[in-house]
């Protein structure tokens, strides 16, 4: 398992997993020339557990979540989930893969169809799977009540009459409806306000637990991410910089650029505002990334070797990986 | 005192305190527009004599009801618009010319519709190579001047209601596919199609279920305005004389038939020029207030 000059796999569990995601790669080809938006980003997840990924916006996080149910083209790499291989399965294997792998999206009101009732987007993957229609009208009522959604007020409402922390239940219901082993959630709750975006959590937290579900929660916001994930897996520019347990990463950061997404955000306990320097610069263009380690040109503690070589994920501390030449302590 | 009264009477109950009046709030005026009205009127108008024309106490539209050359008058009903210059109805025919002229701009513009759709669908979901081959077709379409190509239809094949018929389907077409490709293109990039692709969902469906029902409010807003078009066309082609053929009247035949004594008797010209031009802008202005109403692009 050498991996190719990438972000390395060394975090890696082997056959335990029930999603393993390997050096994955994906294309956008823009008039500029084809850039790689993700490059080389590897993570698995054991059942039940969840899986935070956190970096800046244009990182990748959302684009891997796609690409894991390739919704984007994968360019190179594996995923494997369960015993199936996602970017070499039949489009007829892959309909029915996808059904076991629900996402939510970060838009709950563009998620859901404008021209479909309440009741007919929660039982659509039913639908889909060949379900009788008496089957969908008994299961459409539970399917809503475990989302906190009264029926009978509910059930023929169209999208546009429902609240943003609604329709995302909406989307939460219509995803676990077809009972997935796995869970994407592309930025559930960033959408919504705070006060909801606390009860939406909740919700996923309850579900979780219930059922016992495998999630990838893709999120910029950390102090969500943390209170959420088992483990998590920082993004920077298509690549991986760090990977551990949720609690480990926060307090004890190895990577400079964890340190410094965590350091930009406001304490009111810190003196300032904040805990360290914000991070400086915007994020490179993925067009023509910066040699060696990309996030070279933003770090605090660049040095030569930084620009010519590129680093590999490696064990810092049991159970805590990061690409970094000069980890911090 | 009182007012804490009246604070602990309003928790007890829903209703107010006797005395609190509920406040008078007006209902919401919605401006409605007169020549809205009328023009749903008028189209309900047409369409009911139009298709009750056999039923009504008037003339047949080649029967000879009165003296040629009767200008418009009271008195018997087949002269209330006057006669044309074999003394046939005007009314009689503006009714019954009424007929083709709906029936084809209607057929036409919805056989316009079903094709654009179709096709706009195919082009905006799938893109790639059937989305150039058939907006490279609509564009050739749109290129070529519509009455030009209306004509070499009528001149190639026996002018008919047929040949016109698929004459105006098909230069309507484009306009229709235009349309609903670049509404498909909005909505197919929307979450729900992820999501519905993510059920397992076929192309099939997704374009059935959750495309084509926000693609065709858009698309039926716009049917009013093609069919007044489709009918003005038609009422071209039957003034250049490759309409339906007579004796059946249109109203763009009528206005050929008159066009000759326009010096003498111009009302020959602009009784069923009036019809219509009532008709078309009536159809204009549905269809601007339908769209308004119904074409909800951009606000779900």
């Amino acid at each position: 398992m050498s991996s190719l000059a990438g972000s390395g796999s060394a975090h890696l569990r082997g056959d335990a997993a029930i999603l393993s995601v390997e050096d994955l790669e994906v294309e956008y080809h823009t008039a500029a020339g084809a850039f790689k938006a993700v490059a080389g980003v590897s993570f698995d997840l054991l059942p039940g557990e969840t899986l935070g990924i956190v970096g800046e916006s244009g990182c990748g996080k959302s684009t891997t979540g796609r690409a894991v149910l390739r919704l984007d083209p994968i360019a190179g790499g594996t995923v494997r989930y369960r015993d199936d291989s996602i970017d070499t399965a039949s489009p007829r294997r892959l309909r029915e893969l996808r059904r076991d792998m629900q996402m939510i999206f970060q838009d709950p009101v563009s998620s859901l169809n404008p021209r479909r009732s309440v009741k007919d987007v929660v039982t659509e993957g039913l639908a889909i799977d060949g379900r009788s229609k008496k089957e969908r009208d008994e299961r459409a009522p539970a399917v809503l009540e475990q989302v906190g959604l009264p029926s009978e007020r509910f059930a023929g409402m169209l999208p546009r009459q429902l609240s943003g922390g609604q329709a995302q239940r909406v989307a939460i219901g219509r995803a676990l409806a077809l009972q997935p082993g796995l869970l994407i959630c592309d930025e559930p709750v960033s959408a919504l306000d705070v006060s909801v975006q606390a009860q939406i959590l909740n919700l996923l937290e309850d579900l979780k637990k219930k059922y016992e579900l495998t999630i990838v929660f893709i999120a910029h916001d950390l102090g969500v991410v943390r209170s959420f994930s088992d483990n998590v897996l920082v993004m920077y520019l298509g690549k991986t910089c760090e990977f551990g347990d949720a609690v480990e990463v926060y307090d004890r950061p190895a990577h400079p650029y964890t340190r410094g997404l965590l350091d930009s955000v406001p304490r009111p306990d810190a003196e300032g505002g904040f805990e360290g320097p914000a991070l400086t610069g915007d994020l490179p263009s993925p067009l023509n990334p910066p040699s060696g380690c990309r996030f070279r040109a933003r770090c605090p503690i660049a040095q030569d070797r930084c620009a010519t070589e590129e680093p590999v994920m490696r064990e810092i501390r049991p159970g805590q990986y990061a690409a970094c030449h000069f980890p911090l302590d | 005192m009182t007012a804490s009264t009246a604070l602990r009477t309003r928790k007890a109950g829903d209703l107010p305190a006797p005395g609190i009046q509920i406040p008078a709030v007006a209902a919401i005026r919605k401006p409605r527009s007169v020549l809205v009205w009328f023009s749903y009127f008028w189209i309900v108008l047409i369409v009911a004599l139009a298709v009750l024309a056999p039923v009504l106490p008037i003339a047949g539209y080649d029967a000879v009801a009165g003296p040629p050359r009767q200008p418009p008058q009271f008195g018997p009903i087949d002269l209330l618009l006057g006669t044309d210059r074999v003394g046939r109805s005007l009314l009689s025919r503006v009714i019954y010319g009424a007929q083709v002229s709906l029936v084809v701009g209607t057929a036409a513009a919805l056989g316009g519709v079903v094709l654009g759709l179709v096709l706009g669908l195919i082009a905006g979901y799938f893109r790639k190579g059937a989305d150039t081959v058939i907006v490279f077709v609509a564009d050739v379409i749109l290129s070529f001047p519509a009455l030009v190509l209306l004509l070499a239809i009528s001149a190639i094949f026996a002018p008919s209601l047929w040949t016109i018929l698929v004459g105006l389907a098909i230069t309507s077409t484009p306009s229709f596919i235009r349309l609903s490709r670049a509404n498909t293109m909005a909505w197919a990039g929307r979450d729900f199609v992820k999501a519905a692709r993510n059920m397992g969902a076929s192309d099939t469906r997704v374009l059935l279920r959750e495309i084509l029902p926000n693609v065709v409010p858009a698309i039926a807003a716009y049917l009013p305005l093609v069919i007044a078009a489709l009918i003005v066309a038609e009422g071209s082609l039957s003034f250049l004389g490759l309409g339906i053929p007579p004796p059946t009247p249109s109203w763009g035949g009528m206005i050929a038939a008159g066009a000759a004594d326009l010096r003498t008797a111009p009302y020959m010209v602009f009784v069923p020029a009036a019809v219509l031009f009532l008709t078309v802008f009536a159809l204009n202005q549905a269809g601007e207030h339908l769209r308004l109403r119904f074409d909800r692009t951009l606000q779900d």
